[in-house]
């Protein structure tokens, strides 16, 4: 198993022949990806290098290759019309790699589509190692294994991964939720699936400053999964209040979205928080040698 | 992006928000003028994005052309005093002359978004003219918060049950919920992340009238409102912003700090832990830096320039996770950065790893460049260094 994401999923590229679609295309497919085939309006009926069909519109795509996922890259004027043409047509996941999406866009997006999955926006997608990859992560640093991953970032989940990696601890999911005020999927959300996957046994976390999605966690971690073993990291400590760093979330605003209400979250409900990246390998293995405490 | 006060009440007053008459004015002449054509009692209030104007004596009272164009000038004499938020203080550039108004009592009315409901939310008290952090420490039974659900809307209801909620004085309860309706279709309308009216103010006649407004609308949402690229262009952006935008780098991407240690990483999530490996390896970090993706040689030479010239970094981390991008090519970018700046030199310590790391590696050697193998060396490695150049 694995969240989100496996072998079976069959998915398509909104903006498939793009700049951007048309590369990263060729690297999921390098991948193992099962990729059925894209969207580009316009240029139905063309084919991609990789031999994958070009339609016209979603609906045509899901209809002719029964795609369950879609990874979308569009510009950001266009990327709520583009999860609303994913929704219509009954496609269940999509990654929205777009970064600078309006946030207005996304609060209509996020509470109109039920039923549609969204990971992102301004993200770098999914991978379930030695399964699949759907997004810009690059595939050789993932080796399959049992711990599940979220982070806000793109390249810190790289390094964090490759350390996991370097250590011998493959990864079963690894979810890029967004750096983005309103994204479609939360920790929370994300915790809720490993809970129930058999494939998972810990849980790193890579949070960063601005908004409450770690306390979040942590709430729900406290309440829901107290046996499972989780590390934390948390990006920006040392942030200036009222300024954004790089991502449009990380922001300080008043007293929401410190670092030290993250930290104090986590060692609250005995989630260990890393310092740095690379005390993160001894701190997880540490959590799993532990017998399970159920208290 | 954060609108002056007369830029938000533009907006107030194209969205039906009643606001005081007022006058925007460059100069002290120009309040003197005004006076002198509309006498009457006014304030005059110092242009800024920072607050606390009036407890740094940047809002006055004038009832005459004199007095208003010695209280302008006593105004703009000096800048806004920094605070913890803005270091630098901030320029007064214009001034906003508005009639006084007799206020009875002064309430709140805000819409946020609430990240964690992925919900707008109106904020409302009966308290308002202090920060609402104050006033929910103070009188928190007097906040009443409402979640909009954005597949609904606003609907009437919302304003009546947030005026019954804050317990609002009946005579003002109707033009209340008005304005509720006003500020929302505002909020939407122009893809706001926070509208804000403090004080708002009930007036000892029975009118309720935004006596403040404060606007951020959503950089991202700017194409919907073509109109704001100009107000873009009238409203400064900060200092770092500037040179970010200089450089080339995303106005977000660039931050600077008092230290003397400069990084730069390529991913905002890395350049983050690159700044707190520094701080843990007990540097001072000079500035925050996301080089973005496809860090070639004129994108390197240009963040290098960019914080040798503008930070006090006497040495420069550059932390690179190879992606998407590739190692080769920053370090040939880095090679080639160093080689055609004309800006100061000072040492680099490079971490390369990922996609083509070794021949990265090698091209750095080759340079006469070492570069070191992880985040944590590079940040201890870069410590030393700056202490040194101390010494």
């Amino acid at each position: 198993m694995s969240i989100f994401l496996d072998k079976n999923s069959r998915v398509i590229v909104q903006g498939i022949t793009g700049a951007e679609g048309s590369y990263h295309t060729e690297r999921m497919v390098k991948y193992g990806t099962n990729l059925v085939g894209g969207v580009t309006p316009g240029k139905g009926g063309q084919e991609t290098p990789q031999g994958l069909p070009v339609f016209d519109t979603v609906k045509a795509a899901v209809a002719a290759t029964g795609a369950t996922h879609t990874c979308i890259f569009v510009p950001p004027p266009f990327a709520a019309d583009a999860l609303y043409e994913a929704y219509d047509a009954g496609i269940t996941l999509a990654v929205c790699i777009t970064e600078g999406v309006p946030v207005h866009d996304m609060l209509k997006v996020v509470s109109t589509t039920d039923g549609l999955r969204i990971i992102g926006p301004n993200c770098p997608g999914l991978v379930s190692p030695g399964k699949a990859l759907v997004g810009i992560m690059p595939g050789h640093v993932f080796k399959e294994g049992n711990i599940g991953v979220m982070s806000r970032s793109g390249t810190l989940t790289y390094e964090v991964v490759d350390l996991l990696t370097r250590n011998g601890l493959g990864q079963s999911t690894c979810v890029g939720v967004g750096g983005d005020p309103i994204i479609g999927t939360t920790f929370v959300e994300c915790l809720r699936e490993f809970k129930n996957d058999p494939q998972t046994e810990a849980i790193v976390l890579c949070g960063e400053i601005g908004g409450s999605d770690e306390e979040d966690a942590a709430a729900f971690i406290a309440q829901h999964m107290p046996e499972m073993p989780v590390v934390a990291f948390i990006g920006g400590r040392n942030a200036p209040p009222g300024k954004s760093l790089g991502h449009a979330g990380a922001i300080i605003s008043g007293n929401f979205g410190t670092p030290q209400s993250k930290i104090a979250a986590f060692q609250a409900v005995g989630v260990p928080v890393a310092e740095r990246p690379s005390e993160i390998p001894d701190l997880l293995k540490e959590r799993m040698a532990k017998e399970p405490t159920f208290s | 992006m954060n609108l002056m006060e007369y830029q938000g009440k533009e907006l107030f007053r194209r969205a039906g928000i009643p606001v005081p008459r007022s006058r925007h004015a460059l100069a002290p002449e120009d309040v003197a003028g005004f006076i002198e054509a509309s006498p009457g009692e006014w304030v005059v209030k110092a242009q800024v994005l920072m607050g606390g104007r009036g407890k740094a004596g940047k809002i006055q009272m004038a009832s005459d052309p004199e007095s208003g164009r010695t209280k302008a000038r006593e105004i703009m004499a000096t800048a806004m005093p920094p605070n913890r938020q803005n270091p630098n203080g901030e320029d007064i550039k214009s001034l906003l002359v508005e009639e006084r108004l007799d206020i009875a009592k002064e309430a709140y009315c805000a819409i946020t978004i609430d990240r964690a409901a992925r919900k707008p939310v109106f904020i409302v008290s009966r308290y308002g003219g202090m920060e609402i952090e104050e006033v929910s420490s103070e009188h928190p039974e007097s906040i009443a918060r409402f979640h909009v659900d954005t597949a609904m809307g606003y609907s009437p209801f919302i304003g009546r049950e947030l005026a019954f909620a804050a317990e609002l004085d009946p005579g003002y309860r109707k033009q209340f919920a008005a304005i509720a309706g006003a500020l929302y279709d505002l909020f939407f309308t122009y893809g706001a992340k926070l509208v804000e009216i403090n004080p708002l103010a009930l007036t000892a006649d029975g009118r309720v009238i935004a006596s403040d407004a404060k606007v951020e609308l959503d950089d991202d949402a700017l194409f919907h409102n073509p109109e704001f690229a100009q107000w873009h262009a009238v409203l400064p952006l900060d200092e770092d912003e500037t040179l970010a935008a200089r450089a080339g780098v995303g106005i977000r991407n660039f931050r600077r700090f008092p230290g003397d240690v400069g990084t730069m990483a390529n991913g905002a999530g890395l350049a983050m832990a690159t700044m707190d490996a520094v701080s843990n390896a007990g540097g001072q970090i000079a500035n925050f830096l996301d080089v973005g993706g496809g860090a070639n040689a004129q994108r390197v030479r240009n963040c290098y320039e960019l914080v040798v010239n503008n930070t006090g970094a006497t040495v420069f981390f550059i932390n690179i996770f190879g992606g998407i991008t590739r190692g080769d090519e920053v370090a040939r970018g880095v090679v080639e950065a160093m080689r055609e700046t004309t800006s100061r030199k000072i040492p680099l310590v490079i971490r390369l790893t990922g996609t083509n790391e070794e021949e990265g590696r090698r091209i750095l050697s080759q340079a006469g460049m070492t570069p070191v193998e992880t985040m944590d060396e590079g940040a201890r490695e870069a410590v030393r260094l700056a202490a040194k150049a101390k010494a």
